[in-house]
């Protein structure tokens, strides 16, 4: 497979050298296209008025939050697996940002909520599962710091990361098994997306620029986690010599 | 299989033999449900509205607070080493010690529940379905437990570590649980929150100890 060529440090250091620049030109562009489309040109709903503009920000970070630990998930598995050096690293890079879209999300929607249902939070499938989704990051995240050996925690961490996985396709299809306050998808459906191209585009643009955001702050935390195990290591050579 | 019972008695017998952690985990289970009817009042209504609920939390904080020495002394003493490097599958063992976990901190909780029942004036349509629903449940409780318990053996504070992992993971537990109850009080078939537990508890038996055997493994590298 193609990947496998990108599990090589020194292979991953140049190519994220050379992808670096253009995730982050390409993050900004998109997330400042879709804020200007989503909060001024795009009209506001008939129905929740200026508030669906919250939409812009709160339905990328959610699928961000989702693809996030699928990435955390798939690192974890080709670490415990294939035992690739950069599995670990990936995974344990991706869980604080992970952990901040579903945060973001949560208060999102608990912004938007308070006006719309009258509550900041109420307790329907889907908000319970991406509650449960952070506290997953929170474990996760505790678990690999918890051993004083730190490959041992990374290890348990990347099999928690496994399992924890079943919650992924609840938070998915939660909205579909249970009838619940919190609406349906409308952009991704086999019938084409239920809403009009004026929210579509800055609601896609946005989702781009998270998903570019995503890749350009994973590719920083784990050059520079590569680049601390190299201190740790010539420390190492150093005290030794 | 004899690997299987070989580990289930000896489990046992330990917990026979050094006695009182079983008994522990009911009273633990008996006191923290009875804290309820201070905290809101001893108003009946409000207690029979509120009792599957209390019930199945602190039968779920109980199972969680007796996990924690699942997999702990055979570590610390190295039986742990022991039972891995033996020709027999460690899956069997893990298996074994489940098994005997529930027996000892589970089937309690479910002997003590119609005490708590009647204290915090459950309707009898519910008890049934109470004591189905915690027979089906707590085993599963038990299996991710158990996931849990093995990922955080040598770390730093695993109890409140254990919790943190483990409790999220109960959720759907707890809601099909108290379900069954509400269910059968409102005069409903309990039948399909009853199945929806017993599913639960085969998916946990098909995965979890699978998940449990290979943290272990990592745990004793």
């Amino acid at each position: 497979m193609a990947l496998h060529r990108f599990a090589n440090p020194a292979r991953f250091l140049r190519f994220s050298a050379v992808a670096l620049p253009w995730f982050s030109v390409a993050a900004v562009a998109c997330i400042a296209a879709g804020l200007v489309l989503g909060l001024v040109v795009s009209p506001a709903d008939y129905q929740q008025g200026e508030t669906v503009r919250i939409m812009y920000v709160h339905v990328p970070a959610a699928w961000m939050a989702l693809m996030v630990y699928t990435v955390m998930a798939g690192g974890s598995v080709s670490a415990l697996v294939w035992k690739h050096p950069l599995g670990d690293l990936v995974a344990r890079a991706a869980a604080p940002i992970g952990a901040g879209f579903t945060l973001i999300c949560l208060v999102t929607g608990a912004l938007w909520g308070k006006p719309m249902w009258g509550a900041w939070w109420v307790w329907d499938a889907r908000l319970t599962s991406v509650l449960v989704l952070f506290f997953l990051y929170l474990g996760y995240m505790a678990l690999q710091n918890a051993f004083d050996d730190p490959t041992r925690g990374e290890k348990a961490a990347a099999l928690l990361a496994i399992v924890g996985f079943v919650n992924v396709p609840i938070i998915k299809w939660s909205v579909d098994w249970w009838n619940t306050l919190h609406q349906p998808a409308s952009v991704a459906r086999l019938a084409g997306p239920s809403i009009h191209a004026s929210m579509l585009v800055p609601l896609l643009l946005m989702g781009a620029g998270f998903t570019f955001y995503f890749a350009a702050v994973l590719l920083l935390r784990v050059r520079a986690e590569i680049a601390a195990r190299r201190i740790r290591a010539l420390r190492l050579v150093a005290m030794e010599g | 299989m004899t690997a299987f019972r070989a580990v289930l008695l000896r489990d046992l017998r330990l917990a026979l033999r050094q006695g009182g952690d079983a008994a522990v985990v009911v009273l633990f289970f008996v006191l923290a449900a009875t804290l309820f009817p201070f905290g809101v009042g001893p108003e009946p209504n409000l207690l029979a509205r509120i009792a599957s609920g209390v019930i199945w939390v602190t039968a779920l904080l109980s199972v969680m607070l007796a996990l924690d020495r699942l997999f702990l002394a055979d570590h610390e003493d190295g039986s742990l080493e022991a039972l891995a490097t033996a020709p027999a599958p460690l899956l069997a063992a893990v298996l074994a010690k489940c098994l005997a976990q529930w027996l000892l901190a589970g089937v309690p909780l479910i002997v003590a529940a119609p005490l708590l029942a009647l204290f915090l004036q459950l309707p009898a349509e519910g008890l049934p379905a109470l004591l189905a629903a915690l027979t089906l449940g707590t085993p599963t409780l038990v299996l991710v437990g158990a996931v849990g318990a093995a990922l955080v053996l040598g770390a730093r504070r695993g109890g409140v570590l254990l919790a943190l992992l483990v409790l999220p993971l109960a959720v759907p537990v707890l809601i099909f649980g108290v379900a069954a109850v509400d269910a059968a009080v409102a005069g409903l078939p309990t039948r399909p929150h009853l199945l929806v537990l017993g599913a639960l508890l085969l998916a946990a038996l098909a995965t979890a100890p699978f998940a449990a055997t290979a943290a272990l493994r990592q745990a004793i590298e």
